[in-house]
């Protein structure tokens, strides 16, 4: 057994103090890593570690702005994908880079057609996909259509495509995403297949429980550091956990003790597809109460998305119910206009996207949602300085800078922008309201206001279901805590009986599953 | 047998017509297989014909015409993709733009040189693209009905319009069996994917884009060099509308193109045809329906009524590295 | 080319790179000029003369604008939503019938209402015709731009199959309706004025101006001051916001392509019951696709729309006056022109913003907003 740091053993790849930044945000903070070939080695952090951008300096998408990589040895520039080919990395990427018109076999070969005409490469490539096959139990029709295949056998192609390029070290980020759990065990089978050929698996994941059954190694990153490097079998998930998430000193929020009263939202066996039909909420039953603020905790991609826009009434539900107030939720009201009727606030998680319109005033944004209420205006006509006042009125009670309704939406920093949404859904007085990641990229100061509201509402009776990838805000604001990994509820936890180690293996997959 | 002459005549008028389709039609094609729309197929039709023509008027020579057009065009072409690929535009707007453009360009250049409101005078021999005469024509004239399809569809056509037929196989085969062709495909479904695989998307692109330039370049020497022997300001006449119309109906594939071009050539020529002819049933056929045949064909496509016409995936996006 | 835009000052948002854009245009329009042996210079003159040199060039000049106002407003309501209606130009087309028709039948009406019934029948028939590529695009995901092309043409054989067999005046060679009866006129301004004392030329210039006044007001008012128009400007700014806010991005498709079909009918009004008093074969000119560059020029603002056409007015009136006397300059240089709007206002439209962003950061010491 190959004891850590073995200098016995050959070094695949080798990153040295690897640094990169984006304006103010450090994603990879002197980042040293080394992998052993043949080996596989799991990658592990939260969101926003910097997992990816280290996966993407690896692959020639950015260039660090300091420090080294060497492939087997030898110190390399990557500044391409091609680059990255060249030295034998093999990308497979979560979000499949594939043609769905072309067949499996186009596929395969765009970009290593092995000459001008195609039906040269084409015999080899099949021979070479026919060889793959055999070898590693890669079974793909060469001629089916990529877009006509399932999830699984899509990820295949894609590793197909590395393999074929000769990719020695394979990447894989975050694969088991989008697959049912026998696809993974699939994959796991296929990956330690090329492991017992001498090929070195670079494995990207949050889900502990992963790490453990398939990797030799793991390393893990946090906020932007490499925190640790462990051997597999020597560690456990709670050690893991613990790296992963750090002991920081928990955010503390003023707030007493929630009363809460009946049950105002229920989900009863919520099941969504996404729009590629897969599953992203699987059979998720819970109730929420007025007078409490339930925390939705996991990590990012694990059905809260698509939970939050099933409950708003902008996704259809593939299977379940939805209860207000004591009454299913009926047909005509599944939409967004419904559930504002309904007595139901939203505050998306993208407020550039979905929450805000960017060109508009500020008074204008507020309104969305809300645009045919009179108070903006009785007759045909808009009453602009109605709409004007209510902002400034709402700009005062949220102490929103600069204090200028009619400035554009997209001139507001982001902490004052997620307030501006706020104003408008809390002002409306809603029996309901989700929330989702409302203090993303907000500063410290409009933070700690955002949650002062949150916990006002709650103490005004209202409902609230917090949704976030924040740990320290989900300790801080939740009366009760809901775990999602992979689409389903994997624990239910009061903050006070547990804590960031415990949510974590809940959020990586480990634990009861317990609704 | 009276009816069966006419209609290989029309028949052979339907290809006369429908060559600058095919053309326009291909190099529409080409580009927008690449994820770059064309809507400015008109205007650089128009282009191709003033340039092949003014050249062709000076030298009398139909070759030096021929290259001056194509040219021109490719050069217009390439102010459509630097809007489209570097500047990121919307490819509507930067169509709409070339065609006005071109349209004003060539009229008021042509009639600074040869007033007469900017038509060339009538072009010589020389610089025209005869109709050429394959063998056997007379030899095969007796044979009953063949003789007849040879003399008027199959021979005596000019030399572009033979080209042009080529130009169909040539773009079957190099799209789907050489690797440029695969890497275009993909680039206007999927540049994400293109570009991952470490090949330039705007490369791809702008070769489209000229390839482009050329076929509908082409397209207008035939306007000016072989079916007009003349240029004049707006003869395009909407043909680039139309070669979109086949673009759209043939679901961007070259032999569907090639068919629905010679389709709508044939009803052209058939509209020409019965101008003021009285059919039994019908009574005197309007000849604006007939004419109109092509748009509402292509609109009763897009409607989804007779299938679907789902253009590439990235046709009209900008591609950005999103990282 | 991956950065996102530059964030310049509001002042060179709004003023100075549109400015920048439409000097560009005239600056290669000049050079055109001078390629063709020219003097830029004098064709500016004498095109400035032509349009504001005297009363009848300025009569010609807002009859124009009065066309554009209409066709620009027409393209730029449809903008707010997100689509690009190139089909004003037949639409206008197919407005004219309804105009024509009012005329021809309803002639029995009193006063001035036959001339009010044929407005609203322009309008109707306006959008009844921009209804279908617009229901196609809401409902059907049916491309707009490619649907309105083809509907131009459309418009342009239904016309001219009308005209020529149905509507014409017997024994005419003239494929054109025979004349409107005097309620169905909208009266020219040196008609009006006379009996006042006021002696203006003889020119077209007629009341639509004032209606197309209105309208800009009205579509003003409606973009920015009510319900519907805050959900045509959500549309088109963020349609996933839109289905957040509980609009309806298919139903707001369908009103503002039936808008901009009926501002179309402007085009009708102005021309055919103010000016020639009978439907006439492809009476639109080419001034549905004016509208185009107007919109684009006029940043889709009726205020920047009305200076934009009393622009392109001059163009047209003085082009005119300017091919009269340089007949080299002839008026396919206004087509040019307004095709190179069209390409830096629209299509390049970001093209000077690197540059001027540094040259403002090279300037002052402190950044942008």
């Amino acid at each position: 057994m190959a004891k850590a740091a073995d200098s016995g053993a050959a070094i695949a790849i080798e990153l040295i103090g690897v640094d990169k930044s984006f304006g103010a945000v450090h994603a990879n903070k002197h980042v040293n890593l080394q992998v052993q070939r043949g080996v596989i080695h799991g990658i592990v952090g939260e969101n926003g570690a910097g997992k990816s951008t280290l996966m993407s300096i690896l692959y020639g998408f950015y260039e660090a702005d300091a420090g080294e990589i060497r492939i087997n040895g030898e110190p390399v520039r990557i500044r391409s994908s091609r680059e990255a080919i060249s030295h034998g990395i093999g990308m497979v990427h979560q979000h499949f880079m594939l043609v769905p018109p072309l067949s499996v076999l186009e596929n395969v070969m765009l970009g290593a057609e092995g000459g001008p005409l195609l039906a040269r490469g084409a015999a080899a490539t099949r021979r070479e996909l026919a060889r793959l096959a055999r070898e590693y139990a890669l079974e793909v029709d060469p001629d089916a259509i990529v877009g006509d295949l399932s999830v699984g056998l899509q990820q295949r192609v894609e590793i197909l495509k590395a393999l074929v390029r000769g990719a020695e070290i394979l990447v894989l980020d975050e694969p088991t995403a989008v697959l049912t759990p026998s696809e993974a065990d699939q994959l796991f089978d296929m990956l330690r297949v090329l492991k017992s050929q001498n090929k070195t698996i670079l494995f990207i994941t949050h889900k502990l429980r992963e790490i453990m059954s398939l990797t030799d190694r793991v390393s893990v990153m946090r906020r932007g550091e490499m925190v640790a490097t462990l051997e597999t079998a020597r560690t456990s998930p709670p050690e893991l956990a613990d790296a992963m998430v750090g002991r920081k000193v928990i955010l503390k929020v003023d707030k007493g003790e929630a009363h809460p009263g009946k049950v105002v939202l229920e989900a009863r066996g919520v099941t969504v597809r996404d729009d590629r039909g897969v599953v992203r909420v699987d059979n998720v039953s819970f109730s929420l109460r007025e007078g409490e603020i339930l925390g939705v905790a996991g990590v990012a991609g694990n059905g809260q998305s698509e939970l939050l826009e099933a409950l708003a009434g902008i996704r259809p539900l593939t299977a379940g119910e939805i209860w207000i107030d004591g009454a299913q939720r009926p047909a005509a009201l599944q939409n967004p206009q419904g559930m504002r009727k309904l007595g139901v606030g939203h505050v998306p998680e993208d407020r550039h996207r979905v929450g805000l319109v960017m060109p508009f005033e500020a008074c204008e944004s507020a309104m969305l949602g809300f645009h045919r209420d009179p108070v903006y205006g009785a007759g045909f006509f808009f009453d602009r300085s109605a709409i004007v006042a209510d902002e400034a009125a709402k700009m005062e009670a949220f102490d929103i800078r600069p204090r200028a309704p009619l400035l554009k939406t997209a001139n507001f920093s982001g902490g004052n922008q997620q307030k501006i949404v706020l104003a408008r859904e809390i002002e409306r007085n809603p029996k309901v309201i989700l929330v989702g990641q409302p203090t993303r990229g907000v500063d410290i100061g409009a933070i700690e206001f955002i949650h002062k509201r949150i916990v006002a509402m709650r103490d005004a009776g209202k409902a609230v279901l917090l949704v976030s990838v924040e740990l320290d805000e989900i300790f801080a604001l939740s009366d009760r805590i809901l775990v999602l990994c992979a689409g389903r509820v994997t624990g239910e936890r009061r903050p006070d009986e547990t804590d960031a180690q415990d949510l974590g293996l809940l959020m990586a997959g480990v634990g009861e599953r317990a609704a | 047998m009276e009816t069966f002459d006419a209609f290989i005549v029309i028949l052979g008028s339907g290809i006369r017509l429908g060559v600058p389709l095919i053309l326009a039609c291909l190099a529409g094609l080409w580009s927008e297989r690449s994820g770059v729309v064309d809507i400015g197929l008109e205007g650089k039709m128009l282009t191709g014909a003033f340039g092949a023509a003014a050249v062709a008027e000076f030298t009398g020579n139909a070759w030096l015409g021929l290259i001056a057009g194509v040219v021109a065009t490719v050069a217009v072409s390439l102010v459509h993709g630097y809007a489209s690929i570097d500047q990121r535009a919307n490819q509507i707007v930067s169509g709409t733009a070339i065609n006005m453009v071109t349209d004003g360009l060539t009229a008021l250049i042509g009639n600074a040189i040869w007033g007469q409101g900017g038509r060339t005078p009538q072009l010589p021999d020389s610089a025209l693209f005869a109709s050429i005469e394959l063998p056997f024509v007379n030899a095969l004239d007796p044979v009953p009905f063949l003789g007849n399809v040879y003399r008027h569809i199959i021979s005596g056509h000019d030399i572009v319009t033979y080209a042009a037929f080529a130009f169909v196989p040539i773009t079957y085969w190099a799209l789907y069996s050489t690797r440029f062709g695969l890497r275009l495909r993909a680039v206007g479904e999927s540049p994400a994917a293109v570009d991952t695989a470490g090949i330039s998307v705007r490369g791809l692109r702008y070769s489209a884009v000229l390839i482009c330039g050329v076929l509908v370049g082409l397209s207008g020497v035939y306007l000016a060099l072989a079916q007009a022997a003349y240029f004049q300001p707006h003869m395009s006449a909407g043909k680039g509308f139309i070669a979109l119309a086949a673009l759209v109906f043939a679901k961007w594939r070259p032999w569907p193109a090639l068919a629905t071009c010679l389709l709508f050539g044939f009803l052209d020529a058939l509209s020409i045809r019965l101008q003021g002819a009285v059919l039994p049933f019908i009574g005197a056929v309007p000849v604006q329906a007939i004419q109109t045949l092509p748009y509402i064909l292509t609109v009763v496509l897009l409607a989804g009524f007779i299938g679907k016409a789902t253009p590439p995936k990235s046709s009209g996006i900008p591609y950005v590295k999103e990282r | 080319m991956s950065s996102p835009l530059k964030p310049l000052p509001v002042w060179a948002d709004v003023a100075l790179i549109p400015l920048l854009n439409v000097a560009a245009a005239f600056l290669i329009s000049g050079l055109v000029v001078l390629a063709i042996g020219e003097d830029p210079i004098e064709a500016v003159r004498l095109l400035i003369v032509g349009a504001l040199g005297d009363l009848e060039g300025i009569g010609f000049t807002l009859y124009y604008a009065t066309s554009f106002i209409f066709t620009g407003l027409a393209v730029a309501v449809c903008f707010h939503a997100g689509l690009f209606n190139i089909g004003v130009e037949g639409q206008a087309y197919v407005a004219g019938l309804g105009a024509a028709l009012a005329c021809l039948t309803l002639g029995f009406l009193p006063g001035y209402t036959l001339v009010v019934v044929a407005i609203l029948a322009a309008a109707v028939f306006g959008a009844a015709f921009a209804a279908i590529p617009g229901y196609l695009q809401a409902k059907r995901d049916s491309h707009i731009v490619i649907t309105t092309i083809m509907f131009n043409y459309i418009a342009s054989a239904l016309m001219g199959y009308l005209l020529v067999n149905v509507l014409r005046v017997p024994g005419q060679m003239n494929a054109e309706t025979r004349q409107f009866p005097p309620g169905g006129i909208v009266p020219q301004f040196h008609v009006l004025l006379k009996p006042l004392g006021i002696v203006w030329p003889d020119t077209p210039f007629n009341l639509s101006f004032l209606l197309a006044l209105v309208c800009a007001a009205g579509v003003w008012a409606l973009i920015w001051r009510t319900r519907l128009g805050f959900e045509i400007r959500t549309v088109g700014a963020n349609a996933s916001a839109a289905v957040y806010g509980g609009i309806s991005p298919a139903r707001v498709t369908i009103i503002t392509t039936l808008l901009s079909g009926a501002l179309s009918g402007g085009l009708a009004v102005n021309i055919i019951l103010g000016e020639e008093h009978r439907l006439i074969l492809e009476y639109t000119a080419g001034f549905g696709f004016v509208g185009i560059a107007v919109a684009l020029m006029g940043r889709a603002h009726p205020v920047g729309i009305i200076l934009a056409a009393i622009l392109f007015g001059m163009l047209y009136q003085g082009g005119a006056e300017l091919a009269f006397d340089k007949p080299k300059i002839s008026r396919d240089m206004i087509i040019v022109i307004q095709g190179l709007v069209v390409l830096f206002a629209g299509a390049l439209e970001h093209l000077f913003r690197r540059p001027v962003a540094t040259l403002l950061a090279r300037r002052t010491a402190h950044p942008p907003i």
